[in-house]
């Protein structure tokens, strides 16, 4: 089970990791790496589909092969790594991503406030992370300079 | 200067929570020192040799006398008396306890101060002319650029872990005195040919283990674009810059890689998508920020043919080495100098701290600045006021008639502190100061920027001295590298290396050589840059090595 949250509430959720397999599962909700998203057929899939993307991944060239994901796994391989907070912008403010964005690897709760800022939605913890705690997280900071997936304008426009 | 609202006031309040909440968790155990570092040093908290070390920003290096007392009363309640500034116009304090941090910070936010983003891969504290707003020769202030950037780079959720630490810095005068070549990103407040005011943006530049000059990547920015423009130079930095060796993963490194054509292009091509966006400025903002620094009410005055008092050769000195020109006639702007031969360069105590927030109360509006020379400036000082002032600072320790000359030294920690450091560096500025001690030879070689650093990491600046000098660890024992003819400002330059280091014990003899060598060869009023520019290295090689 992995250690998931939204920013509302822990997600109880299962899925069946199809990445390292070499025949995707027929129904239910999977993940899948982006070098299979070729051979799969989003819409009739019985179940929900996520793609996992490397961070080194060039999003907006990728996006037309994965914009009918349910849930876009972004990376985190090392928590000081933050390619992924571009990525996560470029999805929802570039290309219009209107599904999951999931924070995963190595996510900590001192980076999820700046995580939903740029359009993360949910977050796979990991595993030492206190779930409960991390859901005090969002709230750290009620003022916002900059225009970000969760906020529009910037603060010089609200003033 | 700039006033915080309810909203920035927050933004500040609330960081202090987070981080008491953690530094209770490290204390406590919930959070391993590997994950601490990187949210303590956001914080500007550096775990050195012998304590943490503390790093206090001071935006574009702009200081009222509320905040200058706090500077004095964190440095006596904290520290050991001391507080250090440095070449980011910030100021370091060299003792303070974990558990105390977040008591200092709450007491910075007292007095509308923090030490967000002075360490970290993330957009440090913005920097500018320390003559910003009384130049003679400038076209426009800077520093409300620098605030509105210093608002946008506050906690931007995209930019916490770039590849590495991100330095701009913006000047408005002609002449280049922010070192705008040597950053991230270097911003020049510029006419294009319609007569607008817009910038001229370099990226690339930046000291460390390679240094190098930036490249003009953007010859004329409108005003309105300056934010979405930085924020498409960071994203694409962000995504592309290197992370697999930190050595490698400044923005210089792509400039270099990429050349500068293509990273242009790059950031033109992010630039097109988000141009338009919100963050576009608007003059409303832009008219807002500037109210703030606004001039101070001067008086109507004319310049005076003589300060002061005309026999004291002392204050004459001071007044042509450390008195600077001002736009207003009857003022000046005065250099309070943290380089008196007895003390660590940048270093003050609380009590001259304080002193020197009256003195700004009394004679400069009360208003104080860091300089990247690590030096104080009191800005709006009426020219008949100036020996007063002068008497004061000397009383003080503060009036070394030195500003600009081979012992207004820029000088990192050193292996004193820093846990970085392969070599001391004050202790070699000390013997410098020992072996130039007579001020009229030291006036005699006139401009000479002399800068240490004790690591390759080049904190001390040296790469962009006149006269550089690199510490390094030979096999356990301390050695130094000389440069020359480094520049940080207009036609910026990267020093070359002589030779061989020296051992600690003859590192202050070459460079009394080195300086004879310049005396000699010198042309007229030719200062030691521009004889080095002139004749090349190898005179001074061949006398060095002889």
């Amino acid at each position: 089970m992995p250690n998931l949250i939204n920013t509302q509430s822990i997600l109880d959720e299962s899925w069946q990791d199809c990445q390292e397999l070499e025949k995707i599962a027929c129904d239910g909700d999977i993940i899948v790496a982006i070098d299979q998203v070729e051979y799969l057929d989003f819409e009739g899939h019985n179940g929900r589909v996520a793609v996992t993307v490397p961070n080194d991944e060039d999003i907006v060239e990728l996006y037309p092969s994965i914009n009918k994901a349910d849930v876009i796994r972004l990376q985190f391989p090392a928590f000081a790594d933050g390619r992924a907070y571009s990525q996560a912008r470029l999805l929802r403010d570039r290309l219009g991503f209107e599904g999951d964005i999931r924070a995963t690897g190595d996510v900590l709760r001192d980076q999820l406030f700046q995580m939903h800022r740029c359009g993360f939605s949910s977050f796979e913890l990991r595993e030492d992370q206190n779930a409960e705690l991390a859901l005090t997280d969002f709230s750290r900071f009620d003022v916002l300079y900059q225009p970000a997936a969760d906020e529009s304008l910037p603060l010089f426009k609200r003033r | 200067m700039y006033v915080y609202d309810q909203y920035d006031q927050k933004i500040v309040d609330q960081r202090v929570q987070e981080f008491q909440d953690q530094v209770e968790r490290r204390i406590n155990g919930n959070l391993p020192e590997e994950e601490f570092r990187p949210l303590r040093l956001m914080n500007g908290l550096y775990n050195q040799l012998h304590a943490y070390m503390l790093r206090v920003a001071i935006p574009y290096g702009l200081l009222n006398t509320k905040q200058v007392r706090m500077l004095a009363h964190i440095a006596r309640k904290y520290d050991k008396g001391f507080a250090h500034f440095t070449t980011r116009q910030n100021v370091q304090y060299n003792w303070p306890e974990l558990e105390q941090v977040p008591n200092i910070l709450a007491d910075l936010a007292s007095v509308q101060m923090h030490a967000i983003q002075t360490s970290g891969n993330c957009i440090r504290n913005t920097t500018s002319d320390e003559y910003a707003g009384v130049a003679p020769d400038e076209l426009e202030d800077p520093r409300p650029y620098c605030e509105i950037i210093r608002q946008w780079s506050t906690f931007h959720p995209e930019f916490t872990y770039l590849p590495r630490k991100f330095k701009i810095a913006v000047t408005g005068a002609e002449k280049d005195r922010a070192a705008i070549q040597v950053h991230d990103i270097g911003l020049r407040l510029r006419k294009n040919s319609e007569g607008e005011t817009g910038f001229e943006v370099y990226v690339g530049g930046g000291l460390g283990r390679t240094p190098v000059v930036g490249d003009v990547v953007r010859e004329f920015l409108p005003k309105k674009d300056l934010l979405t423009y930085l924020e498409a130079i960071l994203r694409v930095y962000n995504l592309l810059g290197r992370r697999d060796n930190k050595y490698k993963a400044r923005i210089k490194i792509m400039l270099k890689a990429l050349g500068r054509d293509k990273l242009a292009a790059m950031i033109e091509n992010e630039w097109e998508h988000i141009k338009s966006s919100s963050l576009e400025l608007t003059e409303e903002e832009i008219a807002r920020v500037q109210d703030f620094f606004a001039p101070p009410s001067y008086e109507t005055l004319d310049d005076l043919s003589e300060l002061g008092d005309d026999n004291n050769q002392d204050f004459q000195r001071w007044v042509k080495q450390n008195v600077k020109p001002h736009k207003i006639s009857g003022y000046a702007a005065v250099v309070v100098t943290l380089k008196s031969p007895d003390v660590a360069p940048g270093d003050i105590t609380d009590s001259q701290l304080e002193k020197v927030a009256d003195l700004a109360d009394e004679f400069s509006f009360g208003m104080v600045r860091a300089t990247h020379k690590q030096n104080l400036i009191l800005a709006d000082v009426k020219q008949k006021d100036l020996y007063t002032l002068w008497q004061a600072l000397n009383d003080i320790n503060c009036a070394t008639a030195n500003a600009g000359c081979i012992t207004d030294m820029i000088c990192c920690p050193g292996l004193t502190y820093c846990s970085l450091a392969n070599a001391h560096s004050i202790p070699i500025a000390e013997e410098i100061n020992q072996r130039f001690d007579d001020l009229d030879y030291v006036h005699d070689l006139g401009e000479l920027r002399l800068n240490i650093s004790g690591c390759m990491n080049a904190c001390g600046h040296h790469h962009v001295a006149a006269i550089g000098i690199l510490g390094v660890d030979k096999k356990g024992k301390e050695f130094y590298q000389v440069t020359i003819g480094g520049s940080s400002g207009d036609e910026a330059s990267i020093g070359k290396i002589l030779g061989p280091s020296f051992a600690r014990e003859e590192i202050a003899d070459a460079i009394e050589n080195l300086v004879k060598t310049y005396v000699e060869l010198r042309q007229d009023d030719e200062p030691f840059l521009e004889t080095v520019r002139r004749i090349g290295t190898n005179p001074f090689k061949e006398r060095l090595y002889a």
